[in-house]
Parts: structure tokens; C-alpha cells; sequence
């Protein structure tokens, strides 16, 4: 069912309002610095608005449809159609990315980070912003991978212009990485439509409708399924990442200015298991379910090695990276159990890492600007030089090791239990092998965690920074970060506020891979 | 009352928020207890209501055994209009079913509860479950820490992070409170965790000393490996029963509708989690070294409340330990074993230290290890009545010797202690009684609790456990042993350190004469019916196994009941207790000569006259048995514990470090990067050779043309 | 018909070309062996052209000769200011497009 009057609008709006800033902002000359902040600010927060009046007017009793549904031409030649609609499923994390980029904003007000020029770093973020929202938003294969790539190049550029002093290595290894993985999937895509029977679905032949697909790949013989799903799991586990390609990742957050950090943990990793649960997984279910149990181990050896990877870390930054490593190893497991319990919890995972993880790095970003530096043995006492910030850091870490009553456990804990009882006739001693493994992660989670704060906030402040006045959290920084810390906080407290909106999507996706299956 | 339970936890939750935001604006920082202490004040009064309540709700359903179609309807009733419609129904079931199959009355815990999360339709709840065994566990709570909330008034003044302290106290209350209360396992482990994390944060209150740090980092360290147990168990219940719901399991668990393997993989996890949390052997060390935390929180959370949440898990799941271990059937088990043998090997160590805090904390372990023993060998009313009166006598022994350390220079070392019992009257004569509790001395509160544990041991349920008996008699003893020596070092003797001790002012002293009260008088609340009646209660004296013992409303679980008491038996406990009192006595005398001999206080001298032949016992005692304990033995327990155990610990830390930092260098940096590297690498080395080619000169550029055409001629020669 | 022969003599006539164009040094060397390609390649064009009986081959030849003379005026131009700059017209060492 389409959407009418401006709810047609509304979700266009939401992807296309940074650009109409970008625009805006080009015409008014560099030097103006606070005009541009005023203007990226102004249209982050326009585009925040229409994600609120989307999550307003979302009907939470049809959550498994796609609602504020817009299908216009767009390219007729290979038919492929201007479709963007939100469902369960997306909601949550168009909402997130929607929130994230004004806060970054904000953040940045007085911390664009050197060589300077607001203007550059500003407008890349708003472009970034529009890929961000039109990934979740696409349902449009080819719709869908132009906004996809449209985040890797203001990454590149955040990175590589305004990184740290091996930005050039890390922005190229980010760039080529996803580049890869883009490629790859691109063929799966063009596989699909070349191979997939439209006319199943009632709809032209060759396709790339996402609605039409799952219906449309039927036609698909077994083993040709396996291989495009294969290409879409480089492309999509690439940007997860997912063990053994995640060695780009601890470069370009190490490398990354703190707002890219953030945007890059906040939104940027969720492309990619959004991109599983959103695309392989309803289109190919078979194939997903022959790839699951090696993907499922990936993630565990991801969970286990990104733990014991913090361990070995001297740099804070570097560690929470490599913690992304291992908690998107457990939202890639609750992908690959394939059950609702496992979904449900890696759509919850992705919303918690993002908030969590961004505070993490918010936190890493402020420290290295007062200090300027991040080593681990250098730092210390937190808790006595800036203690509100080493409060922060806490509840964070706190957060992220996946205490329950924050929102770092619902992520975890039924991701867990979903692998107990895997769906579609995986093997279930080798999926409770997993979820013994994936418990006992937690353990190492809470070893690096915890011997990052005890290292950083116990204790007293180094000797070479024991005369340096430290200053405690900013009225900027309170603002960027209150509403991360209270989102995970609400979530972890009561989160059927999420499951509410994420179960009958995920529902609906898990009986459409049983008819996949089945038929 | 018991409909609104959830204002219980919800009051402490909302002061540790208030006490955050606003704590540092009352009086300067020092003023955190106006809003911490009047709130658990109202909690307390609403669990006494809470305890009340439910009294009432069993004694309205008892007498009703001829219409128990009736009292069914009431109970369902008393649900209903907590104004949830969902829980009712699976309660209503119950009880039709119960008055099927023309099963005698009972009360049904009350349950209220609301949607929290869900998944494939199905809503999973957040709520209370409020039966016998929540409201005891919520009198100890409110009480220990409404004390404890007072005590620290005096004990923390002054210090910088008096509103912190303050703030994680009630966040304590709040989350231990929530875990009692819990109607789900989901809860259970939002509970635990939420219990942890205030463990953690209040053992490394002075985070300034990195040996506070490491306290607290080890403790919350090894509750995670507990954890993994606890989370591996929930999920299988939750697959077994299909529920996450702890009636629902339990029933199922009971009625044998869950396969024994299942139950013995959920048990056998969740005894590891019992092993952390409740400090039971080889998951015990972190709870010695918790005690760098302050002393108030060591008495609330480390002897009181939180460590004995696994013996309320255990409790809470009570079928699925019963089922899964055979506790029924068997004369030796797990958890029986598990019990008995930390209760020995703690109750050995703590002959051989030298800190106050660390004797009490091994004497807390050996104590939560007979409670495990307890519910181990089916005496389950036992287990929860020694964790109600251990409650009260160790926390009034922790707070004596914080009362002790308060006064004489903040130390707890005992060698440096001494004579304090003509300066601190209050905190002595109140330390002595909450010791004789400890040892089980007659007619003090932890004799009968121990006796029922010994009385359980001996008969068990079809079969007696009789090496659970031998090492129950044998704890007993060493218990009251070592407690005599604390006394000795602490109050006896000369003072041996510094300054000028003192006795503590009232807010410190009053708190400790309510839980020396509650130490003498403990016992009252589950007397043996025997002695009930003789003495004139009647039925006021055995309230927990009266109200809430769980066969009273798990029609299934009839199989356990509680063993009748055993004269013989509780006088060997009595006896084996003064005799351990006794022989350190002596030991002391005999080594500090005639002159020890005239400050004996009345109980020692009681002992003294009750043996014959003191000369022989002397010798026996100190010569052999308490010398021998106190030496090879302990020390090498203590050895193994600090060599062996806490090496493993340590090593397992180090060594996954040292594996992170290999596989990091070796494999990440080396294998997987290099192979990214080498890639990229590769791409340069052909560039840089091609670029060889490119000169500038037309003619070479013109001869590489013809070449290759020449030779894509020859191909095409070839070829066609 | 002689279709060998003339064939034959295009790619004699070719390959002095193609020698010339790779081994002289001299610019207008150069140039010259250009138009003996060309030309070979004309022979060719023409005899190919009268074994299918097409004048298209002829057309082309015509074309040719006309793209030739610009060729060899604008070659000869710039060989012209080459030498102004360099004074030599060695081609050896015209590397301005070296990598």
C-alpha cells in the first residue's frame, strides 16, 4: 500500500534533506565557519524532525509491512524502480543514524578536528547522512547499493583528510576493503537479476524489488544460490566485519577523527549485517541456510579473537575497535541461528553496539583531546581529573560488556539463547557448541573492558599529567552524548520498546524464508 | 502489600538516582543518608507488610482443605486484582488443576507482572513473585541493609565519596530486592548481574589503591566465569520448560516433565554460578580479597545478602536441583559434596589468618558451604533458616569488627589488636554473642539452624547422608574454634597497637546490638515443633517451614519434607562446638600461662566444667587436633589456595593476555594483515616494473606494438 | 592473378616501412618510412579491392594518399620545430613522455 499526502514525502525527505544543505552550503564561502555549522546543524536536525514524524506516524500494529511505501520509475531500462518504505526492521536504525548525525554535529561544533575547513568536513558528513538514511530505506537492490556506496567515499575522505598520522594507509585500506566487497556484491545483484522469475511474483521478469525477490529467486537452482549469496556475504561481511576481513577496521577507527568513529561504529558496521537480515536472508534462504553454520563459526572465532585482541591492545582507541570486532560477532551468531530469537537479537545488537560503541569512542575522541594521547599506560585517574567523563566511560564500558538492565545484554543474551535451538534443521550440538563459546566471550569481554577502566579512571593521574588541569565534560559534549547514554540506558531497562517494533518484521522475514525452504 | 511488591525495589532504585543528581548538594557532600537511610526505613516497614501479608494469605487458605475449589478462587482472586489479566490465567489454570486432582489447599505465590520483551509474538515478563521464600529473603535484605544504611552514617563520615557510597548502597538494596522478587529467570540474571556490578563498585570504593582495584576487578571477574554457567543453565530451562517463568519450571520440573539429562546439564551449570556468586569451592578466592571494600558493605554484601543469592537461586529452582542431582534418592551428590567440602576447607582456613575481615570472610564461605550441604541433602527449610539467622549474626560480626577498626586506627590486623573488651564493652559483648551464634551454641540462633542442617544430613530423604553429617560435625567445631581465637587476639590479651582506642558512638553501636538481638533470638523464627510446643509457641515458632516451605504449594514436590529433630544429634552439635570453643581456649592459656586463666568469661568457664577430664582434652585439642589443623593443614589449604588456585586464576589471566598479545603480533598483524599488505604490495612491485616500459621514446613504444602484434599474429596462426 | 605477387610486394614494402619507422634515428627517416607503410598498405587495399571486384578499395587507397600528405605536413612541421628547439631531430632522444 502507498503512501499518500506527505507521508510519500516524508521518507524522501528524510534521505534528501542533507543534500539540499550540501547544496546550500556550497554556495556560502569557506571562511564562514559558523554559518556552515549553522546550516549542517539546521539540516541534521530538519532531517531528525521527518525521521520523528516517520516514527510517529509508523503504524506499530502492521510493523511487518512496509509503510510510507513510494514505488516511481527511476530506471526503466533495467527496471529498476525508485522503491523506499520502512518496516520493523528499519525503523530503529533509520532512527539511530537520523539521531546520530546532528549530535556529531554538535559534537564537532568546537572540535573540527585538523586541517580544519568546517565547510569540507560538514558537507561530507550531510552526504554521508543521506547514504546512511537511503541504505535502510531503499528497497531497491540497485537503489540500495548506490546509497551503499555512497557512505564509502565521505568516509574515505574523513579519514584520509582528517585522520591520524597513518590516515592515507587506513583510508585506502578502508576504501579498497569495501570497494572489494562492493564489487563482489554487485555481481550477486546483477546474478539476481538476470537469473531470478519475476513473473512468480506477478511483476516483470528480470527484477531488483527487493518485495518481488524472495518470491523471484525460487527460480534459482540450489548450487547457483549458494554462490550469489556467497558475493553478497563479501560485500555485506565485509562491512560487518566479519572475521578474517576486519583488519581494516581497527585502522580506520584508530585513524578516523572521533566524529568519524562514531558515524563508522554508530551506523556504517550496521550496513552490513543490516544488509543480511534486510537482503541474503529473505531472498535466499536456502542458501543462507547452507552458509549459516560456517558464518556462525566465523562470528564465534570473531567474538573469541576481537576479545582477545582488546587484550593485547596499549591503545584505547585500537581496543574499542577491536571490541566492535567481537560484539558484531555476536550479532552476526543471532543472524545465523536463524530463528526470530536470534534476529530479534541482532537487530537489538546493532541498535546497542551503535549507541554504546559511539559513546566508547566519543569518550576515546575527548580523551585524546585533552591528554593527546591515548596510551593505555599513560593514562589514568580519570576519575579524578575529569570524573563526570570518568563516569561516562564507566557506565559505558559498563554497557558494553553487557550488563543486563543496559542495552548492550539484549543484544547478547538472546543471541546466545537462540543459538541453543537454531532454526531450518542446523545442527543443533554444533550451534550449542557456539553458544558455549559465545557465552565464555563474555568473560574476555569483561576482562578487556573492565582492565581499560581500571587502567584509565582508577587510580591516580600519571605523573606527567598530575600538574595539567584536565577539563571534566562540556556543555557540548553533554549534549552529544545524554541522549546516547539515556537511550541505552531506557532500552536496557525496558526493551520490549525496541523488540515491539523489531518482532513482527522479523517474524514475517522468518516465515519467508520457511516458504523459501520450504518450496 | 504483596500485589505492589514492586515498590520494594523500585523505592532504593529511585533514592540511588536521587542520591546521584542531588546527594552532593545536602550539606556538602555528607548528607547522602537523609534520603538513603528514611528510604530503606519504608522498605523495611513494607517488607515487614510483605511478610505479614503473605502470613495472612497462607493462614486464610490453610483451614479451607474441605473446599479447596474455594480457597482457589480466592487466591486467583487476590491476583486479579493486582489489575493484570495475563498472569491469573496461568495461576487460575494451576489451581484448577491442583483442585482436580482433589489436592489439599495451598497459597499460590503472588505474582504481578507486565510485558517487558518479546519475541515471535510471544511476550515475555517483568515482574514480582511473592511467596515465603521472597518475603524471608526480603525481611534479611531490608533489615541488614537498613542497618548497615545507619552504621555507615558514622562509619564513612568524612569521606570524599560519601554521596557515591551512599548512592550504590541503595543501588545494591535496589538490585538484590529486585532479584528476590524475581517471577523469571531473565530477572534472576538481571538481578545477579545488577548485584555484581554494586559488588564491584563498592569493593573498589577507594579506587585511588590499585590493590582495591584488583579486589574489585577480581570479583567481578570471577563472577563472570559463574556467569557463563548462569547463562548457559537459564537456557537450557528456558528450552526444557519452554518458559522462562520460575513456576512454570519448577512445576515442570517437579512433575517430571523435563528429561533428567536436561535437568542435570541445567543444574550442573547453574552450580557454577553458584560457585562464584556464593563462594564455594574453586570459585571462592575473590570473596577473601572482596574484603578491601568498607566494612559495612562487606557485612551487607559480602556476608548477608548478596553471596547467599546463589543459595537463593538454589532455593528459588529448588526442583530442578532436587531432580536433576537425585537429591531424593541419592546418599551423595553434587551440590551435597560441593557444600560439605568448602564448608570444611573455608572453616580451616580461617585458623590462619591474621585479618579480622578475612577470618569472617572464611567463615562466610564455610558457612554459605553449609547451606549449599543443607539443600544438597533435601533440607531445604534448613538451608534458607541458616541463611536467615547467618544473616544476622555475621553481619553484626562484620560490623563489630568495622566498630573495632573505626576505633583503634583503622586497622584490621589482629596482631595489632588486643584488650579491646574494657574499652569497647558494646562492641565486645555484642561480637561474643554473634560468635556464640556463629558456633551454634546453645539456645543462641545459629544452633538450631545448624542443628536442622546436621538433623537433615543425618536423615536425608530416602537414605541419610552420612559424609554430609561427618563434615557438618566437623565445621561445627572448627567453627567454633576459630571464632574463640578471634576473640582472643581481638579482646583478650594486651592492646598491641597504636593510639588510643575507643568505643564507638551509638549509631554504630545501636545497629549492633539490634543484629546481637536478632542473633540471640533468631532462632525463634523455626524452632522444632518438639520444643515449640514445650515451651508454649505453638505455631508462631517454626514460621519458614509453616510459610514457606515450597511443598506447601507445589502439589508435586511432596517427596521432601522436614526430618524430625534428633536429640542425640543436636547435642553432639552442641557439644562439638563448646568443645572447639574450649580446646582454643585452653590453647591460649597454655601458651600465655596461669595468668590467662583469670580472665575467663562465663560461657569458656561453662565449657570448662562440662568436660571431665580437661587435661586429656587439653592435650588432645591443642597438642594434636587444633595444632594440627592450625598448622599443616590449613596451611597447606591455604597454600594450595593462594599457590594453586589463585595461581590458575591468575595464570588463566595472564596467559590470555599473552595469547592476545601472539596471536595479535603473529597472527593478526602478521598472517591476515600480511596477506592484505602483500596484496597491495604485489599491485605496487608490477607497477613499479611496468613503468620501466614506459621511456618516452616513440620507437620503443612503436617496437613493443609490432612485437605484440606479430606475436598475437602468431597465436592467430597458430589457433585458426 | 597475380594477388601473391602484389600482396607479397605490400608487405616487403610494409616491413622496410616498419623497420625504418623502429631502427632510423633521423626524424624525416622516420616520416618517410611511414608513407612506405602507407603505401604498403594501399597496394594492398587496391588489390584486394580488384579481387572482390569492389571499388571501395580504391576509394580507400584515394583517402589514404590525401590523409598521407597532411601526415607527412604535419610531420615534417613539427620535425621543423623540433629543430629549432633542439637543433638535432634525433629521435632517440625525444623522451619527454618517459614514466
Amino acid at each position: 500500500m502507498e503512501a499518500t499526502g506527505f507521508n510519500a514525502w516524508a521518507l524522501s525527505l528524510t534521505v534528501f534533506l542533507p543534500l539540499a544543505g550540501v547544496v546550500v552550503m556550497l554556495a556560502i564561502p569557506r571562511a564562514q565557519e559558523e554559518l556552515h555549522k549553522g546550516v549542517a546543524l539546521v539540516t541534521s536536525l530538519a532531517t531528525l524532525a521527518t525521521a520523528v514524524y516517520v516514527l510517529v506516524q509508523f503504524n506499530y500494529d502492521r510493523t511487518s509491512e512496509l509503510q510510507f511505501l513510494v514505488d516511481s520509475s527511476w530506471i526503466d531500462v533495467i527496471n529498476s524502480r525508485y522503491i523506499i518504505g520502512v518496516d520493523g526492521i528499519s525503523l530503529p536504525l533509520l532512527a539511530l543514524s537520523a539521531a546520530v548525525v546532528p549530535l556529531c554535529i554538535i559534537y564537532s561544533w568546537k572540535h573540527i578536528p585538523d586541517p580544519g575547513n568546517a565547510k569540507a568536513f560538514l558537507i561530507l558528513i550531510l552526504i554521508l547522512s543521506t547514504g546512511m538514511n537511503g541504505s535502510f530505506v531503499a528497497q531497491d537492490l540497485i537503489l540500495f547499493f548506490v546509497f551503499f556506496e555512497l557512505v564509502l567515499l565521505p568516509m574515505y575522505f574523513l579519514i584520509g583528510v582528517w585522520g591520524g598520522p597513518q590516515r592515507k594507509y587506513a583510508s585506502l585500506k578502508f576504501f579498497l576493503f569495501t570497494l572489494l566487497g562492493s564489487a563482489l556484491m554487485i555481481v550477486s545483484f546483477v546474478a539476481l537479476y538476470f537469473l531470478a522469475d519475476g513473473t512468480l511474483a506477478g511483476g516483470q521478469a528480470n527484477t531488483f524489488d527487493m518485495r518481488a525477490l524472495p518470491v523471484a529467486a525460487t527460480a534459482i537452482s540450489s548450487t547457483t544460490a549458494v554462490w550469489i549469496f556467497g558475493g553478497m556475504f563479501m560485500g555485506f561481511g565485509i562491512k560487518v566485519p566479519i572475521f578474517p576481513f576486519h583488519t581494516w577496521l581497527p585502522d580506520a577507527h584508530t585513524q578516523a577523527p572521533t566524529v568519524g568513529s562514531v558515524l563508522l561504529a554508530a551506523v556504517l558496521l550496521k550496513l552490513g549485517t543490516y544488509g543480511f537480515v534486510r537482503i541474503a536472508l529473505p531472498i535466499l534462504p536456502d542458501a543462507a541456510r547452507q552458509w549459516a553454520p560456517y558464518i556462525a563459526l566465523l562470528a564465534v572465532i570473531g567474538i573469541i579473537y576481537g576479545a582477545l585482541g582488546c587484550l593485547a591492545q596499549s591503545d584505547m582507541k585500537r581496543l574499542i575497535a577491536f571490541s566492535s570486532v567481537a560484539h558484531m560477532g555476536f550479532v552476526m551468531l543471532g543472524i545465523s541461528t536463524l530463528t526470530s530469537f536470534g534476529i530479534n537479537a541482532a537487530i537489538f545488537g546493532m541498535v546497542a553496539h551503535g549507541l554504546i560503541t559511539g559513546i566508547l569512542f566519543f569518550v576515546a575522541g575527548s580523551v585524546k583531546e585533552r591528554y593527546h594521547t591515548l596510551e593505555i599506560s599513560r593514562l589514568g585517574g580519570l576519575l579524578k581529573s575529569a570524573p563526570r567523563m570518568g563516569w561516562i566511560l564507566g557506565l559505558a564500558t559498563m554497557a558494553s560488556l553487557g550488563l543486563p538492565g543496559l542495552a548492550g545484554f539484549w543484544g547478547e543474551f538472546p543471541a546466545i539463547l537462540a543459538s541453543y535451538n537454531p532454526g531450518f534443521g542446523l545442527s543443533q550440538p554444533l550451534f550449542r557448541t557456539y553458544m558455549v563459546i559465545a557465552a565464555l566471550g563474555t568473560i574476555l569481554a569483561a576482562g578487556y573492558l573492565l582492565w581499560l577502566y581500571q587502567r584509565t579512571a582508577f587510580g591516580e593521574p600519571k605523573a606527567e599529567f598530575a600538574d595539567v588541569a584536565i577539563a571534566d565534560v562540556n556543555v557540548y559534549e553533554w549534549v552529544a552524548w545524554l541522549p546516547f547514554i539515556l537511550a541505552f540506558v531506557v532500552l536496557g531497562v525496558y526493551p520490549q520498546l525496541l523488540f515491539h517494533v523489531t518482532d513482527g518484521a522479523v517474524v514475517k522475514l522468518v516465515g519467508t524464508m520457511a516458504a523459501g525452504i520450504g518450496g | 502489600m504483596l500485589e505492589n511488591a514492586y515498590l520494594i525495589p523500585l523505592l532504593p532504585g529511585l533514592s540511588f538516582l536521587a542520591i546521584l543528581l542531588f546527594g552532593k548538594r545536602i550539606k556538602g557532600g555528607q548528607g547522602a543518608h537523609y534520603i538513603g537511610v528514611p528510604v530503606l526505613a519504608v522498605v523495611w516497614v513494607l517488607s515487614l507488610v510483605a511478610v505479614f501479608g503473605w502470613i495472612n494469605r497462607v493462614d486464610d487458605v490453610t483451614p479451607a482443605t474441605e473446599a479447596g475449589a474455594t480457597t482457589h478462587e480466592t487466591a486467583a482472586a487476590g491476583v486479579g486484582t493486582a489489575g493484570d489479566p495475563a498472569s491469573p490465567v496461568v495461576l487460575a489454570a494451576e489451581g484448577e488443576t491442583g483442585a482436580e486432582a482433589g489436592h489439599e489447599a495451598v497459597a499460590q505465590p503472588v505474582i504481578r507482572s507486565a510485558t517487558w520483551w518479546s519475541n515471535a509474538g510471544e511476550n515475555f515478563r517483568i515482574g514480582t513473585l511473592v511467596d515465603g521464600l521472597s518475603v524471608t529473603l526480603l525481611f534479611v535484605v531490608s533489615t541488614v541493609s537498613l542497618l548497615v544504611h545507619i552504621y555507615s552514617i558514622e562509619y564513612v563520615r568524612g569521606d570524599e565519596r560519601y554521596t557515591h557510597y551512599y548512592a550504590f548502597l541503595s543501588f545494591f538494596s535496589a538490585a538484590m530486592l529486585f532479584f528476590v522478587l524475581s517471577q523469571n529467570i531473565i530477572q534472576m540474571i538481571v538481578g545477579w548481574e545488577l548485584v555484581g556490578v554494586s559488588s564491584f563498585v563498592l569493593i573498589g570504593h577507594w579506587w585511588e589503591s590499585l590493590d582495591n582495584s584488583n579486589a574489585a576487578m577480581k570479583a567481578f571477574m570471577t563472577n563472570r566465569v559463574g556467569d557463563v554457567g548462569l547463562l548457559v543453565g537459564m537456557i537450557i530451562l528456558y528450552f526444557a520448560a519452554g518458559s522462562f517463568e520460575v513456576p512454570v519450571i519448577n512445576e515442570m520440573a517437579a512433575s517430571g516433565q523435563i528429561r533428567h539429562l536436561l535437568l542435570l546439564a541445567a543444574a550442573g551449570s547453574l552450580t557454577a554460578a553458584v560457585m562464584s556468586k556464593s563462594g564455594q569451592f574453586p570459585l571462592h578466592t575473590w570473596l577473601p580479597d572482596a574484603m578491601a571494600g568498607p566494612t559495612p558493605v562487606s557485612a551487607l554484601i559480602h556476608a548477608a545478602t548478596m553471596v547467599v543469592a546463589g543459595v537463593y537461586m538454589v532455593a528459588r529452582l529448588y526442583p530442578v536441583f532436587y531432580e536433576g542431582y537425585s537429591i531424593g534418592t541419592s546418599s551423595i551428590n553434587g551440590l551435597a559434596l560441593l557444600g560439605g567440602f568448602t564448608a570444611f576447607m573455608a572453616a580451616a582456613l580461617a585458623f590462619v589468618q591474621w585479618d579480622i575481615k578475612k577470618v569472617l570472610a572464611y567463615s562466610t564461605i564455610s558457612q554459605l558451604g553449609y547451606m549449599v550441604m543443607a539443600l544438597g541433602v533435601g533440607a531445604w527449610t534448613a538451608a534458607i533458616f541458616h541463611l536467615f539467622t547467618h544473616a544476622l549474626f555475621k553481619a553484626c560480626l562484620f560490623l563489630g569488627a568495622g566498630s573495632v577498626s573505626h576505633a583503634s586506627h583503622h586497622t584490621f590486623d589482629m596482631r595489632e589488636m588486643g584488650g579491646l573488651r574494657k574499652v569497647m564493652p558494646h562492641t565486645y559483648k555484642t561480637f561474643v554473642l554473634a560468635s556464640l551464634a556463629l558456633a551454634g551454641v546453645f539456645p543462641l540462633a545459629g544452633f538450631w539452624s545448624k542443628d536442622e542442617i546436621l538433623v537433615g544430613a543425618m536423615r536425608g530423604q530416602q537414605s541419610g547422608y552420612p559424609l554430609m553429617l561427618f563434615f557438618g560435625l566437623l565445621v561445627a567445631f572448627m567453627t567454633a574454634a576459630y571464632m574463640t581465637r578471634v576473640i582472643w587476639y581481638t579482646f583478650w590479651g594486651e592492646y598491641r597497637g597504636h593510639g588510643t582506642p575507643h568505643e564507638s558512638p551509638a549509631l554504630i553501636t545501636g545497629p549492633l546490638w539490634i543484629l546481637a538481638g536478632g542473633a540471640v533470638l533468631g532462632g525463634l523464627v523455626n524452632l522444632p515443633s518438639a520444643v515449640a510446643d514445650k515451651i508454649g509457641l505453638g505455631g508462631a515458632a517454626h514460621l519458614i517451614e509453616t510459610y514457606a516451605e515450597p511443598v506447601r504449594y507445589l502439589d508435586q514436590f511432596s517427596t521432601f519434607s522436614v526430618a524430625a529433630p534428633s536429640l542425640g544429634l543436636a547435642l553432639t552439635g552442641l557439644a562439638l562446638a563448646l568443645g572447639g570453643i574450649l580446646a582454643v581456649y585452653l590453647y591460649y592459656w597454655r601458651r600465655l600461662g596461669p595468668h590467662g586463666l583469670t580472665e575467663q568469661s562465663v560461657w569458656a568457664r561453662r565449657g570448662y566444667t562440662f568436660l571431665v577430664n580437661k587435661y586429656y582434652l587439653d592435650h588432645l585439642y591443642t597438642g594434636i587436633i587444633a595444632r594440627g589443623v592450625r598448622g599443616p593443614v590449613a596451611q597447606a589449604a591455604y597454600w594450595v589456595n593462594q599457590n594453586v588456585i589463585d595461581r590458575i586464576v591468575n595464570l588463566v589471566g595472564e596467559s590470555a593476555r599473552e595469547t592476545g598479545r601472539w596471536v595479535y603480533t603473529n597472527i593478526d598483524q602478521g598472517v591476515v594483515d600480511g596477506t592484505v599488505n602483500g596484496l597491495s604490495s604485489g599491485a605496487e612491485a608490477t607497477g613499479e616494473g611496468l613503468r620501466v616500459i614506459q621511456s618516452g621514446r616513440v620507437q620503443q613504444y612503436g617496437s613493443l606494438l609490432f612485437g605484440a602484434a606479430a606475436v598475437l599474429a602468431i597465436i592467430f596462426t597458430i589457433v585458426i | 592473378m597475380l594477388v601473391n605477387q602484389f600482396l607479397i610486394l605490400g608487405a616487403v614494402l610494409f616491413c622496410t616501412g616498419v623497420y625504418g619507422v623502429l631502427a632510423r634515428r633521423n626524424a624525416v627517416m622516420v616520416l618517410m618510412s611511414i608513407e612506405l607503410m602507407l603505401n604498403a598498405v594501399n597496394i594492398n587495399l587496391l588489390t584486394f579491392g580488384l579481387m572482390v571486384g569492389s571499388i571501395s578499395g580504391q576509394v580507400f587507397a584515394l583517402f589514404i594518399i590525401a590523409i598521407a600528405a597532411a601526415e607527412v605536413g604535419v610531420g615534417l612541421a613539427l620535425v621543423l620545430l623540433i629543430y629549432r628547439n633542439r637543433s638535432n631531430i634525433d629521435v632517440e632522444e625525444l623522451d619527454l613522455m618517459h614514466g
